[in-house]
């Protein structure tokens, strides 16, 4: 019984499988299609896709939370809003520079999540999401009231756009491209993240936390840190929004904002890297298309949000992969 | 038994209320660092209430409880787990989309300063997974190594629990009705896993099966209504009116 394995067969296989061929090649092509998009499409679809960018960043940021932690939150427009304001605040009132109004929006969100997350997770489940709502709709009502700093409902204008290293942001194609590299950034950073040591224990305080805390797992600062890190990419994301509308309005930090990026993330699939992308594509697209056509969009948006939980309760990308897995699969 | 050692675990009259309801009262008992301790009582005696406060799930109305001389009363549970404090439940709680190596992974990566570390992907710690899959080959599951604790059976998950506390190398470890809900053949891979336990861990164990259990113990201790009724050398206790008492009565 204390008869150990020969060392051969310990080498973990899931990773060697994870990189085949046929994946790099379609991840490839993925790339070179995302970079090349302005060349072949008008400046209405390159818009579009910088809106995207931002939704996705967003979504992948609030997935940290709510598909790898499990704690389902209702308010994490308050990060995307708050970093807006920021720098839109001391850009255009407060006399810094772009850069230093950009390190100010990252930094200060950053402390906030830190606090809210002191608040907050002082629950989970239902009462996480409560006070994470709750936290939202103070920074809402104080956006819409404190005239004097926020200019209320008028929303701060007046933003302009970043020129790093010179270059020109102001054309949809730059603004574009400028977008896709911090969606690059974010989507790496946030994908080591959680492929982590910590990320797997995060994972291990979602799905068996009392388990995880019996182990050694102090729950309570993984999950902590995990909330400030998830406000940082909101920040990113808040950052980019604001950069991209020159704009800022408290509808930003409203429920509805938050409750968008919950539903890109449950549509496309939490827990999954690729659902927030997917679902934050889903949302943009309706957004956009069907409020042309239909006043009441959001109506819209929750019947398609009912097709795919009952079709795919598991989201569009992970249930996606199972019907594939089934044609592909039963055929042998 | 050495009474003149620290004893490994100490619990001074303990109670705990739910609600009004005394699940624990006036419990002491004293484990000395490597004894086996069996904990017998009906169900509802309080049995996996004393582990949970032991462990810290659930904080004591009132009492101490002491690890190898440390006051742990109010210490958080993954702290006791730092100083050596392994369990089992007594419903299996397992990670059932991972496979069973990420699974006794996870108990190696709790107590390594590597679970703080977000960069490297802990599929690259090469040295885990060996320990992991020496691990599972304590309890014969080495060839369901890379599959996930769905697809395993009830007998082959109660010995992942098992595996998962024992992969931390504990100094005390708590067992909560390991046997339960096995088959004959499976109580004995128990046994005799049990049995190969080191001296160095103290093992204080919840069961039922008395058949199995009895040969396990060196000495033991038997709650009903939250109370220490009985508590000592195995056949000491086993003789004692008391316990037929409670048995028979039952
Ligand atoms: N979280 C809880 N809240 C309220 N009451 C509880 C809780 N946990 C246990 N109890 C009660 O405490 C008493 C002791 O329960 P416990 O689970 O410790 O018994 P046990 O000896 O482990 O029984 P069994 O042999 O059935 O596992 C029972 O009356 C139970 O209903
Ligand atoms: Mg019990």
């Amino acid at each position: 019984m204390t008869d150990v394995t020969d060392n051969t067969t310990i080498a973990a296989p899931p990773v060697e499988r994870r990189n085949s061929g046929l994946r790099i090649a379609l991840y490839a092509a993925l790339g070179i299609l995302l970079v090349a998009l302005p060349l072949f499409s008008g400046d209405f679809y390159i818009n579009l896709a910088s809106q995207i960018l931002i939704a996705a960043i967003f979504a992948l940021s609030l997935n940290l939370l709510v598909g790898y932690g499990g704690l389902s939150s209702l308010g994490h427009a308050s990060f995307l809003g708050l970093s807006a304001y920021f720098a839109a605040w001391f850009f255009t009132r407060g006399g810094l520079d772009h850069t230093s109004a950009a390190l100010v929006a990252l930094l200060g969100t950053t402390i906030v999540a830190g606090f809210f997350g002191l608040i907050a997770l002082r629950a989970s489940g239902l009462g996480f999401l409560m006070i994470t709502l709750a936290l939202s709709q103070v920074l809402w009502g104080v956006a819409f009231r404190w005239a004097s700093v926020t200019n209320g409902d008028n929303g701060l204008s007046g933003m302009t756009r970043p020129m790093p290293f010179g270059i020109d942001l102001n054309g949809p194609a730059a603004f574009y491209w400028f977008s896709l590299v911090i969606f690059g950034i974010s989507f790496v950073l946030m994908a080591i993240f959680t492929e982590s040591a910590f990320g797997s224990a995060l994972r291990g305080t979602r799905d068996q936390p009392r388990r995880m805390a019996a182990l050694g797992f102090d729950v309570w600062l993984i999950r902590w840190i995990t909330f400030v890190y998830a406000g940082f990419w909101g920040a990113v994301a808040g950052l980019l929004y604001v950069y991209y509308h020159k704009y800022i309005h408290p509808t930003s930090l409203s429920i509805t904002a938050s409750a968008e990026g919950l539903l890109s993330v449950i549509a496309g699939g939490s827990g999954t890297l690729g659902g927030p992308v997917v679902g934050s594509i889903l949302v943009v697209m309706l957004k956009n298309y069907a409020s042309a056509y239909v006043e009441r969009w959001n109506m819209l948006l929750g019947i398609v949000f009912l097709v795919i939980v009952i079709f795919m309760p598991e989201g569009l990308v992970p249930g996606t992969k199972r019907l594939w897995k089934r044609f592909t699969g039963g055929a042998k | 038994m050495t009474t003149s050692a620290t004893p490994a675990l100490e619990i001074i009259n303990l109670h705990k209320n739910f609600g009004g309801l005394p699940a624990t009262q006036n419990v002491s008992i004293k484990v000395q660092p490597g004894e086996r301790r069996l904990i017998i009582g009906p169900n509802g005696a309080g049995k996996t209430t004393l582990f949970n406060q032991i462990t810290g799930d659930f904080l004591p109305t009132s009492g101490t409880i002491k690890l190898f001389g440390q006051d742990v009363t109010k210490l958080k549970p993954h702290k006791r787990a730092h100083l050596g404090l392994s369990r089992t439940y007594q419903i299996i709680t397992l990670f059932n989309r991972d496979t069973l190596a990420h699974n006794i992974t996870l108990g190696l990566l709790g107590l390594q300063k590597a679970r703080w570390n977000m960069l490297r992907p802990l599929a690259t710690y090469g040295d885990m997974r060996t320990e992991a899959i020496r691990v599972l080959g304590l309890v014969n599951l080495e060839h369901l190594a890379d599959r996930p604790v769905t697809d395993i059976s009830y007998g082959e998950k109660r010995r992942v629990e098992i595996a998962m506390a024992m992969a931390q190398r504990p100094k005390v470890l708590l067992l909560d009705e390991p046997l339960a809900g096995l088959s004959a053949g499976e109580r004995a891979n128990i046994k005799e896993l049990v049995a190969s336990i080191p001296r160095e861990t103290t093992v204080v164990m919840i069961e039922h099966d008395m058949d199995t259990a009895l040969d396990l113990a060196e000495t033991v201790t038997l709650l009903h209504y939250g109370k220490v009724i009985v508590d000592g050398e195995r056949d000491a206790v086993i003789a004692d009116e008391k316990t037929r008492e409670v048995y028979l009565g039952h």
